[in-house]
């Protein structure tokens, strides 16, 4: 019924957008990471045609990547912040998603409502609450040492200064990073938890599963989905994360790679090393983002047209 | 008489004891140990927040040791307190947020409204690589986006001017993704029925799209923009790398900024104003979808309005 042109022509303009904005942009990086330097200006001179493309400067920081250099330090935290991170939310958000998909009936709209809340508070706000909690005289400061968690923390050998909290901890920067992320990772887990068919553990108490089994064999199976793209979901922008450690740390001690990324931008101007991270980090973080985009295109198929 | 007196509290305590014993020895049983995670994990999400609001009514600079109500750090005028509503730097991040944000509503919808029927039903060459395309944004590390757009601006199209027009454009980059999937599930769960039957009463494909289609979809287009806004004013990577400095800073630049220096409980403050202009749009835009789609069976119901809006 509607002319074969219409669709392709009402598509157009978000296309090119994206082509112009998001495509290109990228191809901008590359010919900058690959590129060379002014030598006396010191800024970035594209490289626009691929044949002229050197690879002089992903070398060098390939090589500061390498086990034994500066870089390796630095990446080697980020993948622990961001693994402790993600094993932080499994811990705390499966039971939280299950709970809520499973058991709650009549609070289950006030706590999917609170679930949801922080996703309309700023980020940066969210973080700002913690700087109040954690200065000094602050209450989460005050709970922390009252209830001694302060000092077992301190003794166990986790945090150096169970005073300051804000001076460059990792354990605060993990902290901060779970509370930040956290909304993200339990609604996807919530909405793969929530449509599992209550038959198929029924069925697995008939034929006499215990309760433990029932859960291992077959709501861990079936909510996989929900728990693998939550973990992607945040996972992606904890690797691109700056702000986070400097909000609640500062400290060249808790570092991550987009910290370095920023550096060089923000910091002393060597936009040519910048973004020669930039590019090694996307292509570090290809294969979850294929995934991820896999399982978006997969759900958007599963409904029915 | 006084010997039962005398034995209850020792009855109570027992049976306190075994109530206990109960609930410790058989914690999953019934679920309450869930009971407490789940509470306890709502609590720890939202207390912080409400902390900071509170502090940003505190009648002193320090933003953790109470020491009083008053509303100066909103409303005073005094020059040397920085009032939310009367310093001019947090005026004009305030300002510059609000207006990045309906820049963005007011591009990124019909773009991605367009965008998304295109996608939904053009089946050619072409389509699956623009749908590829339409899912990258959503994936990409903010930061990887932040410096991609500020290399484009600086080498390439350097005629756009770092700034508003600058920001705008980032944010539109980023919004678009999040309209095409919002209205391309409505699309998919509207179907096609309706057109075809407006088709077969006569109506000519303008009308059929502008009379029918438009009306049904307009639920999400408004709950799409809820969310364009929602998300263009908690932005704060792409507006920073994008920025041209002091003029177009916006209210996350601005806590950024005061919390690697000295934060007041002006920022608290400010950060509670953008907060209530963040939530105020969400729900009037979780209203107005309860309000087109009333009386819809099936999968309408509140909590799964609740739980879509979050995507």
């Amino acid at each position: 019924m509607y002319p074969r042109w219409l669709w392709p022509l009402s598509a157009l303009p978000g296309v090119v957008w994206l082509l112009v904005l998001f495509l290109l942009p990228f191809y901008a990086v590359v010919c900058v990471a690959f590129g060379s330097v002014d030598p006396i200006l010191l800024t970035a001179q594209p490289a626009w045609n691929p044949s002229q493309w050197n690879a002089g400067w992903v070398n060098h920081v390939l090589q500061l990547l390498a086990p034994g250099n500066i870089y390796w330090d630095v990446f080697i935290r980020t993948c622990e912040y961001v693994i402790l991170s993600l094993a932080g939310c499994i811990v705390v958000g499966y039971p939280v998603a299950y709970y809520i998909a499973r058991h709650a009936s009549r609070t289950k709209s006030l706590l999917l409502i609170l679930l949801v809340l922080p996703f309309w508070i700023s980020y940066l706000m969210r973080m700002l609450a913690w700087i109040n909690l954690l200065s000094p005289g602050g209450y989460g400061l005050r709970f922390l040492s009252d209830t001694g968690i302060s000092s077992l923390l301190y003794h166990a050998g986790v945090i150096s200064d169970p005073s300051n909290y804000l001076g460059g901890e990792s354990f605060t920067v993990i902290l901060a990073l779970i509370y930040g992320y956290i909304p993200y990772f339990i609604l996807p887990l919530y909405a793969s938890l929530d449509r599992i068919d209550r038959s198929h553990l029924e069925a697995a108490r008939d034929l006499g599963a215990s309760p433990f089994r029932a859960f291992w064999h077959v709501t861990l199976p079936l909510s996989k989905t929900g728990l693998l793209g939550g973990a992607v979901l945040i996972t992606l922008p904890m690797f691109g994360d700056y702000y986070t450690p400097n909000i609640v740390s500062g400290a060249p001690s808790t570092s991550m790679i987009g910290n370095q990324i920023d550096l060089y931008f923000h910091g002393g101007p060597q936009p040519t090393i910048g973004a020669a991270i930039t590019i090694l980090l996307s292509a570090f973080l290809m294969i979850l983002m294929g995934y991820y985009m896999w399982t978006i295109h997969r759900a958007s198929r599963e409904v029915p047209v | 008489m006084s010997e039962a007196l005398a034995t209850r509290p020792a009855e109570d305590s027992f049976g306190l004891f075994r109530r206990l014993r109960g609930w410790l020895g058989n914690p999953w049983g019934r679920p309450r140990f869930l009971v407490l995670v789940a509470w306890g994990y709502v609590v720890w999400s939202i207390a912080p927040v409400v902390i900071a609001i509170q502090f940003s009514f505190n009648d002193s600079r320090s933003l953790s040791v109470w020491h009083g109500f008053t509303t100066k750090w909103y409303t005073s005028t005094d020059p040397n307190i920085d009032s939310v509503f009367h310093s001019a730097e947090l005026r004009g991040a305030l300002a510059q947020s609000m207006k990045l944000a309906g820049l963005d509503v007011l591009i990124a919808t019909p773009i991605g409204l367009f965008l998304a029927l295109g996608l939904a039903r053009w089946r050619g060459r072409g389509s699956g690589a623009s749908n590829f395309l339409m899912l990258f944004p959503l994936v990409t590390p903010e930061i990887v986006m932040g410096v991609s757009l500020l290399l484009l601006f600086s080498h390439l199209l350097t005629i756009v001017p770092f700034g508003t027009i600058a920001q705008v454009l980032g944010h539109v980059t980023f919004s678009i993704s999040y309209v095409v999937v919002i209205l391309r599930g409505r699309l998919f769960s509207i179907g096609r029925s309706y057109e075809e039957a407006a088709a077969d009463l006569g109506a000519a494909p303008a009308t059929a799209l502008s009379r029918v289609l438009l009306p049904l979809l307009l639920p999400a287009i408004v709950a799409s923009a809820a969310i364009v806004f929602a998300i263009s004013i908690d932005d704060f990577v792409i507006s920073q790398w994008l920025s041209s400095g002091a003029n177009s800073t916006t209210v996350p630049m601005e806590i950024y900024a005061a919390t690697r220096a000295t934060p007041q409980p002006s920022t608290d403050g400010i950060a509670t104003v953008i907060m209530v202009i963040t939530l105020l749009s969400v729900v009037a835009g979780v209203l107005v979808y309860r309000f087109f789609t009333r009386g819809e069976s099936g999968r309408g119901s509140a909590v799964n309005d609740v739980a879509g809006f979050g995507i």
